[in-house]
Parts: C-alpha cells; structure tokens; sequence
C-alpha cells in the first residue's frame, strides 16, 4: 500500500503508523454527560465494508497527522489531507 | 547453437536402430537439437549417482538425459513419482538440493538450473526410492481417503499431540530442513519503473519491447535463467525465423535501452496494493555456493505504475487409473524436452489429448525421429491437418486412455477405451493435454474473481488489478499470433497510461495455429486410482468422497481433501478438481455452470519464498537497529557490561576486579552514590523540545498537572495519561524560556510520546500555537548524585554555579562547559543531591571522560542502570514496571497530582468509578519479614492464611532489588486498598519460581523520606 502524504508525496505505507476513525471528535469534558460521550469516544468503533475516514500518522516522514478517506474493501485512497488542515465532517461515513 | 527447428533422430541406446551412436552417459540425450550447450560438460549426482549434463539443462531435463525415471515418492501413498512438468508448476519430482547447512529441501528439479557439482537426493522414501517400506500405504488407500485424520485421529484428544501426529509425519511429508543455521546472505532491494512486464514469452517480449521503444522505465521479470518462454520450447516462427532466434534478438534490443532492466532467475509472486509486487531474485542458486559478500537470493519491492502480466499458462492433466506413473507427463513439457532440452522423454511415446494442441507434441516426437506409439484423442472428429502432422502414428479417435500399467519404473502400457472395448497398447512415455490453465493467480491477489471461458474451458481474469494489464495466454489468448498482437497492444497501452507514446510498428508476425479443445476431465472407467493432485495424493475417489459427505463448495473441496492445499498450490489440478466437483453437483447432466462454482482463492506468494528472504539482513543481532550512546566507547572501555533496553544498548554495571557477581558490582555502585558520588549516562531518556506561544496551555492539557505555572529555570515532573484514563508516561519538563519547554520521556516511551503529542497538537488541538521535535540524538546527558556531588560540579563549572542559592531543587539552567553549550539541571532519581548535565552529542564522549576523572578525584565512580534502578527502587520512585498500561494515576500514588481545576488527555475517564475505588490496588513498598529472603518480581499478594486463588489475589510485586542501604530485598508493587495497610503481614507468592514469601506492608519510600539528602 501506499499513501500520498500532502507534504511529502507517495510514500510506502511502511512509514506510516495507522490510528483509526478519522471523524470522532474529542467531547467536550464539561458538558453533561461526558462521562458517556468519552466512553463512546474512546471504545467505540464502527467497522464498515467501504469508505472509511482514518488517521494515519507519518511516523518515518514528516511527522504529520494525516487524515484519509479510504476503501476498507479495496485499500483505494480516495484522499489524504494534513489533519491540521482537514476538519472531520459529522457524517462522514 | 542449433536451433530446435533443426529436428534431430533419436539416439538409440541398446537397439542400434538410429543413425547416431548414444551420447556418451547420457542415453536419452538427441545427437543434436536444443538450446543446451553440447561443447560443456556439468558433473552432477542423484542419490549419490555421478551423472553427466550440459549448460542450459535444469535438472529435470539431465535426469531425463540420463534415462532417470523415478524421481521421488508421493506424499501420502508413497507412490513412485518422476518429472511431471518442465516448469515451475511441478508437483512430483521435488528433490532436495545441497548439503549441510546449504541443503534445501522441496526444490522442483524443473526449476533447478545445472551447475558442475550440484548435489540432490530424493526426498519421502525409506530405505531408499526403490524400495520404499511405506509404498504399502497405497494399498491401505481406503484409509487414508479424504477427512481420514479428521474422523480417525479424534480420540482420545491426548493421543493426537504423542501418538498420531508424530506418526503422520513421519508417514506422510517432503524433504527436511537441514536444521543448521542459513549461511547465506538474502537482501533487500526496492525498484521503482513505469512498466513491470511480468514473464518473457511472446506476450511479455512484445510488451517490453513497445514499451521500451515508448521510452518508459520497464523492469522484464523472467522466472526462468533464459528469455522466451514457450518460444525456447516450440517449433514456431516469427517474422520468417525461428521463434527462439526472434526472441534473442528481441532480449539484445532490450538489453541496448538504458531504461530497460532485465531480471532473469527472477519470479513475480504477490500483487499488492498500489502497484507495488513481490518479486524473488534467484541470484545464487545456480552455483554451488554465493561468492563471499553474494546474496544467495534478493526480494524486490517493485513499484509500478503500469504492470503487463504475460504470466502464460499450465497445462493441466486429465483424472484416469495411474496418471500418476513414472513417465506421465503433460504434452507440453514431452515438447519442451525435446525441443529446448534435446532429449527424449521415452522411445514410445503416446500422446492422449483432448486438445489441438496435444497434437502438435506427438507432430515434434516424430520430427525428432522419436516414436509415437499412438494418438489418442476423445473428439470423434479431428481436423485432416492434424492427423497428418504426426507422421503417420496410429491415431485414435472418439478413444481415453483408462488405466496405465507399470511400476516404479514407469509406464509399461496403456489400457484404452476404443469404440466400446479395452485395447492394451505399448508405451513407455504418455504425454497428457487436458487443456491450458491461464495463470490468474497475480490478477487475482487483490480479491477479484477470474471468469470461466467456455471456449478455453478455464478461468481467465476479469477485473485487473490497478495499473494491471493482461497478455497473451494468461489472457486466454492462446495462439501465437495472438499473444504477439496482445503483448504489443497492451505494451503500448501500459506506456501510454504513464505518458510515453512512440509511432506505431506492427506487431511481429506469425501463423495462427488451431486450439480446438473438448471438456475431458475424468476417465469415468478408470480401474485403478486416477489422480487429482500429484503432489498432495488427492484422487477423483476423495473428489467424490467430497461431494457425498456434503463439502461441495471449491473453498470445502479444498480443505477436506487438501485439492491444491501443497507447495505447489495446485498449478496443474485446481481447475480438474473444481470442473470435477462441478460435474458432480450437476447430477450428470452437461449444464454445468462453472463460473458459479468458481475456483479458490489465490493468495501470495504464488510460487514458494524462502523465509529467510523476506527477512533479508535482519537476522541475529541485525534483527532491530542497535542504538548507541555517545559516551559508548567510553563505556566499553571502561569495561561496562550493556544490556538492551529498547533499541537502546546502555551499560549496566562497571565490574572491577574481585567482584565475583553482578550483585557485588550493583550494591558496590549504589553503596559509592550514597556515600560519595557517582554519575550516569541517562542520554537515552526521551528529550522533546516544546515552543510556541501556547506551548505552556498545551502542556497543561497533555499532563495531569500544571505545567504553565513553572517559572523559566525550573523543572516540575509531571504524569501523563492516555484518553482511557490510564497512566502513559511520566517525565520532568524543564522551562528553559518564556515559551520553551524541554520535556524527558522515559527511555522505551519517547517515541510513542512523541507521537501522542503530534495527536495532541494536529488532532485535537490544532489551534493552539506550538511546535515540538525530538531532541533526544542531539544532547547527550549525564546524572551526577551523591553527597559529593556538588564538588564535582564544582570541579567542572565552577562553585558559584552550583551553590544551592544559584541553582536549587529542580533549578535549570543554560550555561557553557568547556567552550560547549550545556544545560544543567537539579533534578535527582535517586534521592541523592543530584544534578543532570546535557552537552551536544558530539561532546558526549569527552563530557563522560572528564566526569569520570572529577567523580574519581571525589571517591566516585560511574553506576550503570542497575544501580540507578536499585536506588529509584529504595527511594519508590515508579518506572517502567509501574507505567505497565494498567495503573492509574492513584494506583501510582500521584492522586494529588491531577488538577481539578483544568481539563486534560484523560481526566474524564480517570473518573470512573472503579478506576477511584480504594479498594484498587495502589502503590506500596514490602520488605520480607525474614531478611534473608529474596523477592521475586511479578508474585502475587495474599493474605496470610488464605487459599492461593485468583479469587483471593489482591494485587501484585512490579519490582524487587537487594537494598544495600537497608541489607535485604525489598520490593514495590500494588495492593488493595494497599496505603491503608501500612505494618499488615501479607504473602508474595510465585507459583511459577515456587517463591512464597511472609512481607511487611511498608511505604513504598524506602530512604530518607524526609527528601534531606536531596536538599543537602
């Protein structure tokens, strides 16, 4: 596999280190029910057949967070952008 | 060279029929012909026998030459096997290769090119390939059909693991490993091209060639050691000259085109994503032994933008009694031996085909004035041409072939099944044609299905991999004509998709010769067993078998009866097996629709790999990179024994002369530090270096407490949790400025840290102005402790610099040492007065020297990691062994650190009410009630009394050391509700070391827990 990092082109998928969903945002910790909100946050995960949104951090290049839109059933990059760069959208899946 | 074309008589060995006298020690070899290289001779052995070949043979065709039959016995039955194929999808003649260390077993002698001195010995026979005392295994056949281990061998359970699999294996299996270690060198290489061309018969020249001409970057993978493929094997021509001669001239112009790289001996075996395929270079196995410094084999990582597979296809067999004899062997690899190889597999061939093809074996035999004993094909009708090509042999029409009679020597005769009756016919040799399998395998890798074709009667691909194009008769395109026409097509396309264009030139010219073909896959009157796959024993029976017990999908087919499951991974049977299946589900009636039944799965590697291959030179001590201290020479020299933590090589102790143990070295270091002084090599530590605006409201966000309060000039330690709420590293940060921050990591987290904090800043927090990079190669650092610590600082910086006023408890500061930039910080791990000092890492060496004089000059010397963890120990300061990823916070008795006034990574989770249970095992110290008792880590507490149960486990020992202060072990783990059990009696007890130890439940602050040493 290869990923296209933004700053640093294609690159072996060797230097990259893969985290997961792309599209959770961090609760906020004083609103009500954050203790539910972060169990989901940090436990919960869906797992689909298609496009997914994830992280990946470029751990032998740039050191980037990378924030990708990818085929979980053929490995196809439909996107890569720098996570600073790209804000996760609600539904993204 | 002579080119096959120019067919050749037979050299006849006993008979004096020929014209030419045999060729002396290789009976079987033609008076000329082939593209061996008859003015060398290579001296081989065969079980122990000397034997004779020449350059350009492979093994299987010098076996051949020299009149070699049987090759080895079958996996299960031990059934007498010979050469089946002449390429790389051999099932039966695998022989072991080389000896000692360099032996290797399961090597296809098909693939084995000659050298002068090659060794190989057949492999599963006992005591020897003649007499084979397991051979007896084929009359048990009944017992040992498909699923035989699964209902057999089930009870009782203990049996399987003592009695029956030690058996099986000894029964049934292949060649053995040498069991010495690999003494070869295998590397790695990385290749990046426009154009991957993927084999080098037709297809695959033609390709190269319009993509080179295009100017692309192209990479020709060629499996075997010579280009062409079929081409070397066939008497066709191209362009008016023969096939062989076009390819060589097809390789020179490649050869001339600086993008153009060849690999030869070099087979393509995975597709993965991208464009990327693993590829297999066999650089040194057709040598004796590599040259010193030579990889034996080199695994290439290729990166393509446009790949061509010309991969060709297999032959496949057809399932009648005793296909598996001694001389058997597919039509195709009958015309390869005698065309390429100029040999002659037998003196009375017959040929049984249900191909136009097959035809054109027993046209080449009689060319090279080999006899044909008949011609036997299923079809009623067959085309004029075709039966006068073969020289006028006896052809059978609308006939099988049912049984074949012979023993271990090989086929004796043939039982044929002719217009309602059994006739008996005389051969020695039947060359097979069920058909040509196209290759899918590499089209395959990534999950699509090949389609079936009925005109080819196999599967062919369908969807392509990205960047994947397919030629010629991996294609299913199976004339000449149309491989060459497909090869250059898609050649073109593959540089055009990577933007290089060349003006247009036809495509080499040929003949279209006939590939008619009939379904023919069984030989339902076969007598005697009728073999699936050669190399796994699975026979049309355990087909059957199959079907009846129910496993009738391919993936069930496999598995039950192991169809396609050996190292061969049923390159020659899959499809005979699948279209037989497919038969028997269709009740006997003729609609059988094969593309629902489909074909299994093909997965990488398509061919075998060596594992030490794909390790290359990570092996031993080159498995991880070793990463080294700058003060390392120093340390060497003075005499350091190392240990590896991580990556990290670090000294352990400093023996001297008289200590008996590592224990009289430690306690002897510890012993120095707390009386005078000693000093540390800590560079190994984690060193981020933090600036920016918001770099002290970043810091706060990622640790426990507070960071953004500390003045320039100090270090505060602080804690660091992972969003679960559980403890992730711990370390001082230093305020070296306004907005500058220097932050330690411990030594196995300062990756894992680093990357935490990007999350932290480009995840979650992208807003906050901060910038952060690892410094941790580029200062080397130094722990200085003891009550003498101070005058050896003083001795290299001067007093005023160090006197407590100037630089107090968890003071930094920048300054300068011997002309270099250093850093000094107040900071202690051992509970002793304790300083840090960091220097760049090209001064590290000269930093250590000069420390080790000053500590000398004070009664000092320098302590390793064992001494430092002794002293963290005895002073309760947790490490790696307490940050397990299990403890919290409160479980490491820094509760009182996490604010509640801010948020940070964690918190919320740290909340949950388990983890805040006083019942959870917390942080304590214990010490054995009997002095002279050791303590082991990772025993488990108990209360005194009460059964060892996991029900009553209330926690665990992290770490031990021998206290030389205090004259015994002590130890620190976690206990429930351990802080309010101060003075109780437990036991640590170790089932695994048989320790069961009465402790004391202590503090876990073991030396001056007032902190007065550490303010001295």
């Amino acid at each position: 596999m290869r990923i296209t990092c933004p700053y640093c082109g294609p690159r072996d998928v060797a230097e990259f280190t893969y985290l997961g969903d792309g599209t959770l945002r961090r609760p906020d910790p004083a609103a009500p029910g954050a203790a539910a909100a972060f169990h989901d946050y940090v436990y919960l995960r869906d797992n689909p057949a298609g496009r997914h949104t994830e992280l990946w951090y470029h751990a032998g290049g740039c050191r980037s967070w990378l924030r990708a839109v990818r085929d979980t059933r053929t490995h196809a990059f439909e996107s890569v952008a720098l996570a600073t760069d790209s804000v996760p959208s609600e539904q993204a899946q | 060279m002579s080119h096959a074309s120019q067919a050749a008589p037979l050299a006849r060995d006993a008979d004096g029929a020929g014209e030419s006298r045999p060729r002396a020690g290789q009976p079987a070899r033609l008076a000329s012909g082939g593209l061996v290289d008859r003015t060398s001779t290579l001296h081989f052995t065969f079980d122990g026998r000397s034997l004779a070949g020449h350059p350009g043979d492979t093994l299987a065709s010098a076996l051949i030459a020299n009149g070699v039959r049987l090759v080895g016995r079958s996996f299960k039955y031990h059934r007498p096997r010979g050469i089946f194929t002449a390429g790389p999808e051999e099932p039966n003649a695998l022989v072991e290769i080389g000896t000692g260390a360099r032996r290797t077993p399961n090597t296809k002698a098909t693939t084995v090119e000659l050298f002068d001195g090659l060794q190989a010995v057949s492999q599963n026979r006992w005591p020897s390939l003649r007499v084979d005392a397991l051979a007896i295994n084929q009359l048990g056949g009944p017992f040992l059909a498909a699923g035989f281990y699964y209902k057999t061998f089930m009870w009782p359970a203990a049996f399987w693991e003592k009695v029956y699999e030690p058996l099986i294996r000894r029964a049934a299996g292949l060649g053995g490993a040498s069991g010495l270690p690999d003494p070869d060198l295998y590397e790695k290489s990385h290749a990046f091209c426009d154009v991957l061309v993927i084999g080098s018969g037709p297809a695959g020249l033609a390709a190269a060639l319009a993509a080179g001409r295009a100017g692309a970057r192209v990479i020709l993978c060629e499996d075997d050691f010579a280009l062409g493929g079929k081409l070397l094997a066939e008497r066709r021509e191209i362009d008016g000259r023969p096939g062989a001669h076009w390819a060589r001239a097809a390789e020179a112009e490649l050869a001339a085109m600086p993008e153009v790289t060849i690999l030869r001996r070099c087979q393509v075996f995975g597709t993965y994503d991208d464009g990327v395929y693993g590829a297999l270079e066999r650089v040194a196995d057709h040598v004796a032994a590599p040259r010193p410094g030579q990889p034996r084999q080199r695994l290439w990582r290729i990166v393509a933008r446009a790949c061509v597979n010309a991969m060709g296809a297999v032959e496949r067999s057809i399932a009648f009694g005793g296909n598996d004899r001694p001389g058997v062997m597919t039509a195709s690899a009958v015309r390869t031996y005698v065309n390429r190889f100029g040999v002659a597999p037998g003196r009375a061939v017959a040929v049984f085909t249900a191909t136009d093809d097959g035809w054109r074996t027993a046209a080449d035999l009689a060319a090279a004035g080999i006899g044909v004993a008949a011609v036997i094909d299923p079809r009623s009708g067959v085309a004029p041409a075709l039966r006068a090509s073969v020289g006028g042999a006896r052809v059978l029409t609308g006939a099988r072939v049912c049984d074949v009679r012979g023993g271990a020597d090989g086929v004796r005769a043939l039982e044929i099944l002719h217009d309602g009756r059994r006739e008996r016919i005389v051969a020695d040799t039947l060359a097979v044609s069920g058909g040509w399998n196209p290759q899918v395998a590499l089209a395959t890798h990534k999950g699509a299905k090949p389609r079936w074709s009925e005109a080819l009667q196999s599967f062919v691909p369908d969807a392509m991999p990205q960047g994947m194009r397919v030629a010629g008769a991996a294609n299913g395109e199976m004339t000449l004509a149309a491989c060459l026409a497909a090869g250059a097509a898609r050649g073109e396309e593959a540089a055009a998709a990577c933007g290089f264009t060349a003006a247009p030139a036809p495509a080499p010219r040929a003949d279209d010769e006939p590939c008619g073909l009939v379904a023919l896959w069984h030989v339902a009157e076969s007598r005697s067993k009728a073999f699936v796959d050669l190399q796994n024993d699975v026979t049309a029976a355990d087909v059957d078998l199959a079907h009846r017990e129910g496993f009738r999908s391919v993936e069930h087919l496999k598995r039950y009866t192991t169809l396609g499951m050996a190292t061969d991974q049923g390159k020659t049977s899959n499809v005979l097996g699948h279209a037989m299946m497919a038969a028997l589900t269709a009740g006997g009636t003729d609609t059988v629709d094969m593309g629902r039944v489909g074909t299994t799965m093909a997965r990488p590697p398509h061919l075998p790999v060596a594992i030490g291959a794909f390790a290359g030179h990570h092996r031993g001590k080159h498995f991880k990179p070793t990463r080294l201290s700058a003060a390392q020479v120093w340390a060497e020299g003075a005499g350091a024994t190392f240990v590896e933590t991580g990556l990290w090589l670090r000294a352990q102790w400093y023996p001297r002369p008289g200590e008996t143990d590592w224990l009289a070295s430690v306690s002897r270091e510890v012993r120095t530090v707390r009386e005078a002084v000693g000093f540390c090599d800590v560079s190994t530590l984690g060193k981020i270096d933090i600036q920016g605006a918001d770099a002290g409201a970043f810091l706060d966000r990622v640790y426990v407490n507070t960071v953004s309060t500390l003045p320039v000039g100090k270090a505060r330690y602080g804690l660091m949790l992972r969003e679960d709420g559980f403890a992730l590293d711990d370390g001082t940060t230093a305020r070296l400025g306004p907005e500058h921050y220097l932050m330690s990591t411990t030594t196995a987290n300062a990756a894992r840290v680093m990357q935490h904090l990007e999350f932290c800043h480009q995840v979650l927090w992208p807003d906050l102005d901060v910038a952060m990079v690892s410094v941790t190669e580029q200062w080397s650092q130094f722990s200085v402790a003891g009550p003498r610590a101070r005058d050896v600082m003083a001795r290299l910086f001067g007093a005023s610099d160090v006197s407590d006023a100037s630089l107090p408890y968890m003071g930094c500061r920048a300054t300068r040492l011997g002309g270099a930039p250093a850093r000094v910080f107040r900071l202690s791990f051992s509970g002793e007065l304790a300083y840090e000092i960091a220097v760049p890492a090209r001064f590290g060496a000269a930093l250590a020297e000069a420390l080790a004089e000053a500590v000398a000059a004070h009664g000092g010397c320098p302590y390793g990691t064992e001494a430092l963890g002794v002293m963290r120990i005895e002073k309760g300061h947790v490490a790696g062994n307490e940050l397990n990823g299990q403890t919290t916070g409160r479980d490491l008795g820094l509760g009182r650190m996490m604010s509640k006034k801010k948020d940070y990574v964690g918190r919320v989770m740290a909340e949950r009410p388990a983890l805040v249970a006083p019942e959870r095992p917390s942080l304590v110290g214990v010490r054995p009630v009997d002095p002279s008792q050791r303590l082991r880590a990772g025993s488990h507490f108990l209360r005194l009394g009460a059964e060892a149960s996991v029900g009553n486990d209330e926690g665990y020992l992290t770490s031990v050391a021998f206290s030389p202060s205090l004259g015994g072990w002590i130890g620190l783990g976690f206990l429930a509700s351990g802080p309010d059990r101060l003075g109780e009696r437990i036991r640590a007890y170790d089932p695994v070391r048989g320790g069961d130890v009465v402790v004391e439940v202590v503090s876990p602050v073991f030396i001056d827990p007032e902190g007065s040493r550490l303010h001295g």
